[in-house]
């Protein structure tokens, strides 16, 4: 496929030993994984492209290569490992690391490719995404090739500006509308139901304010199904890819971009649980099984720096390793359940040993099931949060400085639960495809207490009306008032608006 | 070959759009003055705006985060634009913000000159200074088998062969010998090149303030800029003055402010003795610029100013300019004074800068002459 160098014959031997430990002793399960040695140039050319050397040309994967490629001269950062949810997985090892950096690496990788396989998250994601992404480039390569490389791009450049606009969820659940909608229906419904009287009686039996009531429910009704859509969609990329004038190619990049944006959505969705899992088994297999005494202090070395948190960080790595090892020593301890919840004497708790020896069993089972959210939710307790010191910091508006705010558990919670929700994205609905009945789109920001940048909103509106075509609009709210903001091709607008929450 | 090499078209790509943001935001470039401090040896770190692809997102002030480590509530953890804890990720996540690129101060001034439709200047007739450049562009007998010059060999043979009468259109069958085989070789040419000095003056009186002399720190560094591009050595000397002159280093020139009045004649004649001391005129381009809000001290001092200019500087110079600042307090007769007596005068430039909007058409004028 590519040009890579082999990997050299002793590194062979490691993956392989790497291999049966992980996949024999412990348990883990992965996908075949195919490793390939390359040098930074190609480490930072994969990176770029997200891990597809053969995605579609743009310059945005120009732009992340010049940064990567100045962050490496400058030392500032290197990247040690790259893998891809495939079946088989691949993944890339740098040449020129030492061998304790590159068992490391190994391990960690196959704890990924075990985390791809088994999470429930990346149950729906395309196995076979080398090959697709390779197909998308291909397509796109040719629409480059008839109507050029500016006006292809810039169609790209508006399809990644609404990419997040998906429904994270969607892939799990069957939620598109009946093709066709009964029309049969509509006529009959129009007709008041009533109850059966006699004529004199009927004033009696079906009174006025009755047929009254009816009437207007009838005409909500027919009102919402009028409504298109009929309930506002999160998935605003497949709106447009139904409703939106696109010629064949444009629909065609839309639906190339979207289906990348579900392919990386459940890595957004489960990174700290995923790079927790491997960096779990990482240490595990390598102190345990395959480093020789000589070698532990370079695995500390390069462990701490994996580890590393600057002042105020959150790290992934750091936090979802933690938070395994506490599940597991939980439920090795029994520590959970009802009987622990009651127990308040805090020297009996400490002391909490039931032997019972499920804490690997309840972190496979936890690496399956959960995504951040509900990993985060359900496992981290108060004295976890304590015993990691965490904190919320904000933006202090008067001193113009980032200060930490509390250390209450609540908040703690709250404010990293919002943050990974929808992955701390404003949720955004499609509300009206016939707004004003002038053919407008109108979008809905569910608003949560944070107002959108408006910058950018502007921005991704003058996206919005290159595909509708028409004039584009969303509700938000802004400095506590209900606002619109319009684009209809030309002009930005701002207007007061009455906010309905949905 | 590989696919590997991909990211070359990418990246070329990624230039290409940069390079028609700066030339599409050079005005507000230099109105801001956004350049001037980001300047390494031969790069220049330009903020595009808006390369970055705009998606509905939190304003970052508005949201905070968790974090980690020791500290009570109140603590500083971090200043400024970027969220503490914001590292991202290679590969996961766009970049979400406007970027700053490198750009190397040879295209920054390519770029300039095209926008500004800049003439390149011809230095004046003094190259003294040579340089000597190796290329392979001769052709020898005898070399290294890597050396090997394909098409040369094969005309040697031909040649050889029709000399011969060997040679049979019909069967253009072409076999050089040892002796037809041409390598590559070096010529050293000599290229003659030129120097030049930039003399900054500047009244750093009273009336000289904060924002008129950042105007003048944005317009030098433009001018040192597209300098730099049409000479290979280019040197810059400060001079600042009120009634008395003194040569100081770049920072001082902008940072210094002092009150009392203005003699300009002060800065001609420390300038003059530069030129004397280091920089002979057969030698180099000499370009004076003189920055002031156009008060003097006397009538008298102007005249000397204008007979120094004449008889001192513009021999030497190619070229003299003069920007005045409009500043609140500044009479602005200076510039009048100026262009009475050098109407008409190629060589003497002279250009008002109301504020910073004027850079732009400022910088044109000074540099459009192409001297």
């Amino acid at each position: 496929m590519r040009t890579v160098k082999t990997i050299p014959l002793h590194l062979r031997d490691i993956i392989q030993e790497i291999r049966e430990v992980a996949k024999e002793e412990y348990g883990l399960d992965f996908f075949e994984t195919i490793f390939e040695m390359v040098d930074y140039k190609q480490m930072n050319e994969i990176a770029a492209y997200g891990g597809f050397p053969t995605r579609y040309p743009h310059w945005r994967f120009g732009m992340e290569y010049e940064q990567l490629s100045k962050s490496s001269e400058y030392g500032l950062s290197k990247i040690y490992e790259m893998v891809i949810n495939n079946d088989p997985s691949y993944a890339y090892l740098l040449e020129g690391n030492n061998l304790v950096d590159q068992k490391t690496v190994i391990a960690h990788v196959y704890a990924h490719v075990d985390f791809f396989k088994n999470n429930y998250y990346f149950s729906k994601t395309n196995r076979k995404m080398v090959d697709e992404m390779a197909n998308h480039g291909a397509r796109i390569r040719r629409y480059v090739d008839r109507r050029g490389i500016e006006k292809v791009e810039d169609f790209i450049d508006t399809c990644l500006s609404l990419d997040n606009l998906i429904d994270y969820y969607s892939p799990f659940i069957e939620r598109r509308r009946k093709k066709e909608r009964d029309h049969d229906d509509e006529p009959r419904a129009r007709e008041i139901p009533k109850f059966k009287a006699k004529d004199y009686m009927d004033e009696y039996i079906n009174p006025q304010d009755y047929i009254e009531e009816q009437k207007r429910k009838l005409q909500e009704e027919a009102e919402r199904l009028k409504k298109f859509p009929p309930d506002p969609e999160k998935d605003v990329m497949l709106f447009l890819l139904e409703h939106a004038p696109l010629e064949g190619w444009e629909a065609d990049i839309l639906s190339i971009i979207r289906e990348e944006a579900y392919y990386f959505a459940p890595q957004g969705q489960t990174k700290i649980m995923n790079e927790g899992w491997a960096s779990y088994w990482h240490s595990k297999i390598l102190t345990e099984r395959v480093l020789t005494d000589a070698e532990i202090i370079d695995f500390a070395d390069i462990n701490s720096k994996v580890m590393f948190s600057g002042q105020g960080q959150l790290n992934p790595y750091k936090l979802g390793v933690a938070l395994y090892r506490d599940i597991e020593e939980r439920w090795n301890k029994g520590k959970f359940g009802k009987e622990w919840d009651e127990v308040d004497d805090l020297e009996r708790k400490s002391n909490w040993d039931k032997q019972l020896g499920l804490g690997r069993k309840k972190i496979f089972e936890v690496r399956k099931l959960y995504n951040d959210v509900t990993f985060i939710d359900e496992f981290m307790t108060e004295e976890f949060a304590r015993e990691n010191k965490m904190f919320t910091f904000g933006y202090n508006r008067k001193t113009g400085n980032w200060e930490i705010e509390s250390r209450e558990f609540k908040k703690i919670k709250e404010k990293l639960l919002t943050q990974l929700t929808n992955f701390g994205q404003p949720f955004i609905y499609v509300k009206d495809g016939n707004f004003k009945n002038r053919g407008e789109l109108l979008l809905h920001h569910k608003f949560d207490g944070t107002p959108l940048r408006l910058d950018y909103a502007q921005g991704v509106l003058e996206a919005l009306q290159r595909v509708w075509k028409r004039p584009v609009n969303i509700e938000t709210i802004s400095d506590d008032k209900g606002v619109l903001l319009s684009y209809d091709g030309t002009d930005h607008k701002q207007s007061a608006f009455d906010y309905e929450p949905i | 070959m590989t696919e590997l090499n991909k990211i070359k078209q990418d990246h070329r790509r990624f230039k290409q759009i940069v390079r028609g943001k700066i030339k599409r935001n050079l005005r507000k470039y230099m109105s801001q003055g956004e350049l001037t401090g980001k300047q390494g040896k031969d790069v220049v770190k330009v903020p595009i705006p808006r390369i970055d692809i705009p998606r509905f997102r939190y304003g970052d002030k508005n949201t905070g985060g968790v974090g980690q480590g020791e500290g009570e509530p109140g603590d500083v953890i971090g200043q400024g634009d970027q969220a503490p804890g914001q590292g991202g990720e290679a590969g996961s996540e766009e970049g979400e913000h406007g970027i700053e690129v490198d750009v190397p101060l040879d295209e920054l001034a390519e770029i300039m000159g095209e926008e500004l439709e800049l003439p390149n200047i011809e230095p004046r007739g003094k190259k003294r200074i040579e340089t000597i450049r190796e290329k392979y562009s001769g052709l020898r007998r005898t070399g290294p088998e890597s050396l090997r010059h394909f098409k040369e060999t094969y005309k040697e043979a031909l040649k050889r062969q029709m000399a011969l009468g060997d040679y049979d259109p019909d069967n253009p069958v072409i076999l050089p010998t040892k002796e037809d085989v041409r390598y590559r070789s070096w010529k050293v040419t000599e290229l003659p090149e030129s120097n030049a000095v930039i003399l900054y003056m500047m009244d750093v009186s009273g009336s000289m303030g904060d924002e008129q002399k950042e105007i003048v720190r944005i317009e030098s560094f433009w001018i040192d800029t597209w300098l730099r591009s049409q000479y290979k050595g280019i040197e810059s000397r400060y001079i600042i003055h009120d009634a008395t002159a003194k040569e100081v280093d770049r920072h001082t020139f902008f940072h210094t402010r002092e009150s009392g009045g203005t003699m300009i004649s002060s800065a001609y004649k420390l300038c003059m003795k530069i030129l004397e001391k280091d920089y002979p005129a057969e030698e180099w381009n000499v370009y004076p610029f003189h920055f002031s809000d156009g008060d003097n001290w006397s009538v008298d001092d102007t005249a000397e100013c204008m007979k120094i200019l004449n008889e001192g500087v513009l021999p030497r110079a190619n070229m003299f300019c003069y920007g005045q600042v409009e500043s609140p307090y500044g009479s602005g007769q200076f510039i009048k004074d100026l262009d009475e007596h050098f109407e008409g005068t190629e060589r003497v430039t002279l250009s008002e800068i109301k504020n910073r909007d004027a850079i732009y058409d400022s910088i044109k004028e000074f540099l459009g002459k192409g001297l």
